[in-house]
Formats: C-alpha cells, structure tokens, sequence
C-alpha cells in the first residue's frame, strides 16, 4: 500500500481507490493529549481541503481537513470512547476515516514518507 | 490540520518575549515553551493530563515567577489599609497579621480590573506593609493604577527580583517539611517567611489548584537553587500553564481575562465571599453602589459550571442557549477536566438560568450540544483548615 502525506500532517493509506485517513506522529505530539475526536459520517462526500474532522486536546480544539475529494466508506468510531488512541497509535489503529478516492491523480502532489520526513525536519 | 491556539490566552508579542529565571531548567527539562502574558513560559513537560493527575495525587510544582509581586509601604497598617480599601472591596483593615485574602480592584462600574492576593506581614517591624500578588498579564496596569491613587506617605515598591513557585496537592506539606520549612500546621491563606532546602522564603498556604499547597517567593538568584531542591524530590513533577488551567478550571477558580474582566463585577462572578460584611454595608470601593445594589437585589447574569452531555469539550466563546434556543450567554473556560474525565466549562448566563440541574444547550461547531448547570468547583477543594 502506497502512503501519503500532506503539509498539514496528515496521512493517507491507499489500498486500491480507497484511503484510510489520520493525523502524523509528529501531528499527535504538537497536539498533546487528545481528548476528543468527531469523525465525518459515513456517505458524506468531502472535497479536498475541505473540514473533515476535528481532534481536541486538553488545550485547544483543531480541524482536520480533508487530503483529497472523495466519500467517507467508514469511520473510526471507537475513537469516540478511546481518544487517546490518536497519541498511542497515530498512524495505525488511531486511524480516523476511510474515503474512496475521487481522483486518485490528486495523490500525486502529495509528500512520501522521506519526503514528509525531511518536512518535518525543517519545522 | 490546523493548530489552534496553544495556550488559553496567547500574546501577541512585538518585543522579545521575556524569561523567567527558570527558563534554563524548563528547556532542560523537556518543555514545550510557548509565549504567555509576555513571557516564554512551559506549557507542558511530560503532557497536561499526567501533570494535572500527579498534582491531584502527589504534588505539581508550577514557575509562576511572571505574576506580579509588590508591596505597599506605609506608616502603620491602618493608613496602608484604608489606601488599597480605596480601590478593592475586601476588608483590609481587619486582616490579621500572617494572613492573606484574595481580592479584586475594580473600576467605578464595579468592573474588575484585575484580581490579587493580599498579604499582611506577621512581624510588627513591618506593620504597614502589604504584600501583593497581581496576574503577569495586568501587573503593569495595575502599578499604574495603584501609583496614581495612592495617597502621599503609602508608596508602591514592586519586587522585581522576586521569583515565585507554586507547590500543590496532597503531599505538597509533606515535601515542604522533607526540606526544612516550618509549615506544617499553617491554614490555609496564612504567610509568613521560612527557610525551604536552606534558602530563605517568604510562603503562603494558598494557590490555585483547588489542593492543598503554597506559594513560595524567593529571590531570583536563589530561585534555581530552590527548584532543584524540589523537583529532586521523588513526590514533586514539574507541571505546566495547560494543566494549571485544566486544575483552576476544575477548581471552579476564576482566570482573569477569561471569566473576569472590566465587564464583569464581584456579584456576577460569584465573589461576593470575598467581599466581608463590613465593607458591603460600608462601601467606599469603586463601584460599591453597584455591588451593594446586585447583592441586594441580584445581579442580571451570574457565572456557573457547565457539564456538557458526552466528551465533546465547549471551549471558550461556546454560545450557551435556553432549552427554546433562546441565548442566554457564553462559556468563558471550557476544556476537558482529567480528574472529571470529561469535558467541564464555566460561563455566565442570565440570572434566571442559572440554578443547579436548569438543563441547557451550547452550540458547538454549529451543533447544539446538551447540557447542565451545575454548583461548582468540579472537584471539591482540598485546603487545609487547621486540625
């Protein structure tokens, strides 16, 4: 599966025409502990940079926009009783909504992984 | 994603931001610095939830070296007292040497410019002299008010070489003791100096955690000293501005900026408590006549705690409505409370609304969200009153 990353510290995992969605590592520790977590319900249709979550920590609420145009198949609904999920395991079971790509050329200007690394270096 | 604000209150800082004496041991010890009143300050060390839950449990300890401390010098107490009586409505007067209480200043329409602690010396050879302790945030505005209205013979002379450290929570005496200082069965809101690890302090029983615990001023150059001596101890963790303020929020403890300021009085915060019987019926404090007429009559909105129905948080700015969708005004603290392990908020709505279990609704994202009044603090209070 093909991984991608956006400036905004997202993630997108591609199996096929659907990506699997969350936030970085790096994204999780800038936030601190993550006490909430509202996911976009399944059918909804997002365009790209587009509100498609948000995640709260103690301090402060932020938007997760959407990484590409697409439609919400599923969504990460145990996040609502376990939060903390997002700092545990923020690029696997922290996961936040699946979407079936629209056009998967938008991935193209997308980071990889040493790409998005090296981004991140430079903060 | 986008990051919100940081901190509860950031500054727009046009000039370098200034740093305390402990900046070195804050980076060292791994913190997130972040702009605050002015100042880089901590926001977090080992994360907000397990600072606030080891300061529940053991004991947290907080720089607040940015606040203001001051004193107030003159003649004898009475002439200093009735000089600071003039501008808050707290009785001076009457307070008992080695004691402190918490006040306000406040503007001739009642609206608080800023909340303080007062402290009156126990040692005779400094009868009329008080201490004063003022938010980072307002210490400027505040000595220039004090400085104008004093009246000749009572002079303010700020303590700029002062550093200040809050210990809290339940073991915070045990620490004190561990290290020497004479404190164990002080009450709550008594001050006086004692000697901590072998430096000189001045300390008060207070703080603003809702536990137990002191604040302890210290000479800056003696200030790295005292917070090594402290954090070596094994029940002290340093904690940062973002579990104090989830600890004063759940405290049901009132941040100036946030559920005080110039549009707000003492009767709508809920602070008629610190405003003692002498001086509601005297008066003789900007704006007591709107004081004396909102107790007597009740004041038009008033602040409350607020218990959102599932873990969304409702943040500061959160419109809170009438079952009918009516407002009736605004969370001015919310966040997630860890001790609650939920999301908690204060605000002021109108006086009608405003009893324990009145069910209402905050609007979230656009989303109304339901919602409770109910009695604060959060988490009772843990002060010690004396055996």
């Amino acid at each position: 599966m093909a991984k991608y990353f956006t400036e905004d510290h997202e993630w997108l995992s591609v199996d096929g025409d659907v990506a699997t969605v969350g936030i970085t590592d790096y994204a999780q520790a800038q936030l601190g502990d993550v006490v909430y977590v509202e996911v976009p319900e399944v059918g909804r249709t997002l365009a790209k940079g587009g509100e498609a979550a948000v995640v709260e920590s103690v301090k402060a609420a932020s938007e997760v926009y959407a990484p590409a145009s697409g439609t919400v198949v599923e969504a990460n609904g145990a996040l609502a009783d376990a939060p903390a999920t997002v700092n545990e395991s923020p690029e696997d079971a922290g996961w936040f909504f699946k979407l079936k790509l629209a056009d998967a050329g938008e991935l193209d200007a997308l980071m990889d992984e040493a790409a998005y690394r090296a981004f991140v270096d430079t903060l | 994603m986008s990051r919100a604000a940081e901190t509860a209150d950031p500054v727009v800082i046009e000039a370098a931001p200034l740093k305390t004496p402990l900046y070195d041991e804050h980076v060292a010890l791994g913190a997130k610095m972040v702009p605050f009143a002015g100042y880089l300050m901590p926001v977090q060390y080992a994360g907000i939830i397990a600072e606030h839950q080891h300061t529940r449990a053991a004991a947290g300890l907080f720089d607040v070296s940015h606040m203001g401390q001051a004193r107030l010098v003159g003649p004898d107490h009475a002439t200093t007292a009735l000089a600071l009586e003039a501008l808050v409505p707290a009785d001076i007067l009457n307070l008992s040497p080695g004691r402190q209480r918490y006040t306000q200043f406040l503007d001739g329409n009642a609206g608080i410019l800023d909340d303080l602690m007062v402290h009156r010396p126990a040692d005779p050879a400094e009868d009329g002299v008080l201490m004063l302790v003022v938010n980072a945030a307002r210490k400027a505005d505040d000595y220039a008010h004090l400085a104008a209205r004093l009246p000749a013979g009572v002079t303010l002379v700020t303590a700029d070489d002062r550093a200040l450290l809050a210990l809290q929570g339940p073991k915070a005496v045990d620490v004190m003791v561990r290290l020497g200082a004479a404190v164990a069965d002080w009450p709550f809101m008594s001050a006086g100096p004692t000697r901590l690890a072998g430096i000189d302090v001045h300390v008060s029983r207070s703080g603003y955690t809702g536990e137990d615990g002191f604040e302890i001023s210290v000479a800056e150059n003696d200030v790295v000293a005292l917070w090594r001596a402290l954090v070596a101890d094994s029940d002290v963790a340093p904690v940062g501005l973002g579990a104090r303020d989830s600890l004063r929020l759940e405290g049901g403890l009132c941040l100036y900026g946030h559920d005080l300021d110039t549009g707000t009085t003492p009767v709508e915060a809920g602070l008629v408590w610190s405003i003692q019987k002498r001086r509601r019926e005297e008066g003789g404090f900007p704006g007591a006549d709107i004081v004396q007429q909102q107790i007597r009559d009740g004041a038009p909105r008033l602040r409350v705690g607020i218990r959102p129905e599932g873990r969304a948080p409702a943040r500061e700015g959160t419109e809170i409505q009438a079952a009918d969708g009516t407002p009736i005004g605004v969370v001015t603290s919310g966040g997630f409370g860890p001790t609650v392990g939920g999301p908690v908020a204060m605000g002021y709505v109108a006086a009608g609304h405003a009893a324990p279990g009145t069910r209402v609704t905050l609007v979230v994202r656009g989303k109304p969200l339901p919602a409770e009044v109910v009695a604060l603090p959060f988490v009772p209070a843990r002060f010690y009153r004396g055996r």
